[in-house]
């Protein structure tokens, strides 16, 4: 019998074992990313600015040139590298403690400014590496190792949506969420990251994709639970879907 | 035929793809790779009943599953197009 390989590791992806905990789905994010540069065939001419947070390693796992910005700081270090190499694909890859927390200004100014960047943005509603702290997008009454009681609005605010936030801007091309919970989700979200990356290899300006993802070690839940939880009660207050796409057509 | 290939090596044993099998094909084992983890496994028997479908590696995180189709299956989705 004949067969033929249908799905494999994209070649972007380097073939080694990343450190991520069993489950945590930056493995899928990255996959994903990786699948879209082989698409476009770009590896050769893609920077990537990694951010601080579990996505740091960003470097050991991408056959691609990686800067590795401070804490917050990629969308501004990724400024100067697109403004420097116009001709390559720069992308940053952000946690959510990286991009809405202390990067918040410069995710704004630089969305704002409608830089040619794609943003992939990786919320798992708490501070990962750090031993799962409360992060702006951790959910109402979630439990944290900073709000052990559970995230009360009163006093800790209401989480932040970022991809319906950038949207108001008019810099902003392209801004959608997606979560990678089920294949099918799996698909939507790589097509999402490939229309971002699309847009800049078009020179349509500020592309945002925001990807809900699981966090099954500092939730404190088995993997499969934790992937069930994105649908149970994270997609309810995240809603998947696309905020703003302006195709060049428009202008 | 092999229609799954898991490299066990580089399985965490987070179970997703046991999740995501809509045949319900694949198990985590019963022995420790040499990270600790405990891998998922097809059994050869159900390799005949997998449909390629691809469902469990679209959903692992680690990028250790490797999907095939007979190449006859192919060219009957082609011609039918």
């Amino acid at each position: 019998m004949v067969a033929r390989k249908v799905f494999a590791r994209p070649v972007s992806l380097k073939d080694v074992a990343t450190h991520f905990c069993p489950g945590c789905q930056h493995g899928v994010v990255h996959r994903l990313v990786a699948e879209t540069l082989d698409h476009f065939n770009a590896a050769g001419r893609t920077i990537g600015v990694a951010s601080v947070g579990c996505s740091v390693f960003l470097y050991d796992y991408f056959d691609i040139n990686v800067v590795e910005a401070p804490h917050g700081r990629a969308p501004a270090v990724a400024t100067g590298v697109k403004r420097v190499h116009k001709n390559s694909l720069v992308f940053t890859y952000q946690g959510d403690g990286d991009l809405a927390a202390i990067g918040t200004s410069e995710i704004i100014h630089a969305a704002n400014r409608g830089e040619g960047l794609t943003v992939i943005f990786v919320n798992n509603t708490t501070y990962g590496m750090t031993g799962g702290q409360m992060a702006p997008t951790t959910l109402p009454g979630q439990r944290t190792t900073t709000s052990s009681a559970g995230r009360n609005t009163a006093s800790d605010g209401h989480p932040i949506r970022m991809a319906e936030l950038l949207a108001t801007l008019d810099g902003t091309a392209y801004s959608a969420r997606v979560a990678v919970d089920s294949p099918g989700h799996v698909l939507e979200a790589g097509k999402a990251i490939r229309r971002a990356f699309g847009y800049q290899v078009e020179g349509r300006g500020f592309a945002f994709v925001e990807v809900l993802t699981t966090c099954p070690t500092n939730w404190g839940m088995d993997p499969v639970a934790a992937n069930r939880r994105i649908a149970a009660e994270v997609i309810p207050f995240f809603p998947l879907g696309t905020f703003v796409d302006r195709s060049g057509d428009e202008r | 035929m092999l229609k799954v290939v898991i490299e066990e090596e580089r399985c965490k044993g987070c179970a997703l793809c046991v999740d995501a099998c809509p045949a319900h094909l694949i198990a985590l084992g019963s022995r420790f790779n040499c990270h600790g983890a405990i891998p998922a496994i097809i059994a050869e028997c159900d390799q005949a009943r997998c449909t390629s479908c691809a469902m469990c590696a679209r959903m692992c995180p680690d990028a250790a599953i490797s999907i095939y189709r007979e190449l006859k299956a192919l060219q009957d989705a082609d011609s039918r197009q």
